[in-house]
């Protein structure tokens, strides 16, 4: 793994060329929350597999999901990655005011995003499909609802941490936050896609 | 410590250039672009096939969406997340590979078990007769 310099004078002393451990283990221990994350989207995945299909005689996917709807929500949420990789870019570079930019760029397709699935979830509940209605329409609102909640707080994170890059720059603490939430973003875009595939594709489908 | 050693500072300094090289290689605009791209288009084919109901049989329809679902997921993680063997020496994989071998028995678990318990069930049993049940 590593090549070990040693010398014969009087202190005898080692080296290790490359590092035995990562130096800087944020990324480490945030990407193990992430997978803790992971756990509970799985849990709730598994939960909607098993039961989504268990309408009460009220009314089923195909009667409730418009996919034109989804597809732009989809469309929102990709954008605000890509959107999010620029963000990180520019923060490479050391531009402020383009990282302040394009995350802003990202806030707003997040919210974007948040906006066309609270209108969805009212027109779903003005229906008559609430949660309560059947184990299809619980396991629906609790699957994507704790989605919609994890990109809500991203969002509150999102702004606070452009409130503290415009205030103090993009020193090294604000680089690592900038790297986290870029990683829980992505995370949830990734969260995105088993969403719309097992969700609303499959469910039209039946 | 003679001169020709490396001291502390020089050390540390490597080290620091080191895994600062490593941060900034941690995607360009061209891997994010093609990340994009193929997002795009791994989201755009399954929303095509079921919305222009382009395929007749389910089976197949289901598959399409599972497997290009499968697809996007990998090509998130390798150009947004920047998922590598090498990252965190290694550890970043290590997790998520538990992760999946977790969430496939969770989810192949919970799905297998409730098959048969619902298949299992006497189909003719009313809720009256499931109260009367010893």
């Amino acid at each position: 793994m590593s090549e070990i310099n040693t010398q014969t004078s009087e202190k005898v002393e080692f080296y290790l060329k490359d590092d035995h451990h990562p130096e800087n283990s944020t990324n480490l221990g945030f990407w193990l929350y992430l997978m803790s994350d992971c756990l509970i989207f799985a849990v709730l995945f598994a939960t909607y597999a098993v039961v989504g299909r268990n309408y009460a005689a009220g009314p089923s996917p195909a009667d409730l999901f418009d996919l034109k709807l989804v597809a732009i929500n989809t469309a929102m949420l990709l954008f605000s990655s890509i959107t999010y990789g620029f963000a990180m870019l520019q923060m490479e570079r050391g531009a402020k005011a383009e990282t302040l930019f394009w995350l802003g760029i990202t806030g707003l397709f997040g919210l974007a995003f948040l906006g066309l699935e609270l209108y969805e979830f009212y027109h779903l509940i003005h229906e008559g499909a609430t949660p309560q209605r059947s184990a299809f329409l619980s396991a629906f609102f609790t699957l994507v609802g704790t989605h919609g909640l994890h990109v809500t707080f991203g969002i509150i994170w999102l702004i606070t941490l452009m409130v503290q890059v415009s205030k103090r720059g993009l020193i090294p603490e604000n680089r690592r936050r900038l790297m986290c939430l870029s990683m829980f973003w992505h995370f949830l875009d990734v969260v995105w896609i088993g969403v719309f595939s097992v969700v609303y594709l499959m469910g039209v489908v039946g | 410590m003679s001169s020709n050693a490396p001291s502390h500072e020089d050390v540390h300094d490597a080290h620091h250039a080191h895994s600062h090289g490593h941060e900034a290689s941690h995607g360009s605009l061209k891997s994010y672009v093609i990340g994009f791209v193929l997002s795009v288009i791994l989201t755009a084919i399954p929303f095509w096939l079921v919305m222009g109901e382009v395929i007749e049989s389910k089976a197949a329809l289901v598959a399409a969406i599972m497997i290009l679902g499968a697809i996007q997921i990998v090509v998130h993680m390798v150009y947004f997340l920047h998922m590598n063997t090498k990252s965190e020496g290694g550890w970043t994989m290590m997790a998520l590979i538990f992760t999946i071998v977790i969430v496939a028995i969770a989810l192949a678990g919970s799905l297998w078990v409730m098959y048969h318990l619902n298949t299992n069930m006497m189909p003719q049993m009313s809720p009256e007769m499931m109260r009367n049940l010893p």
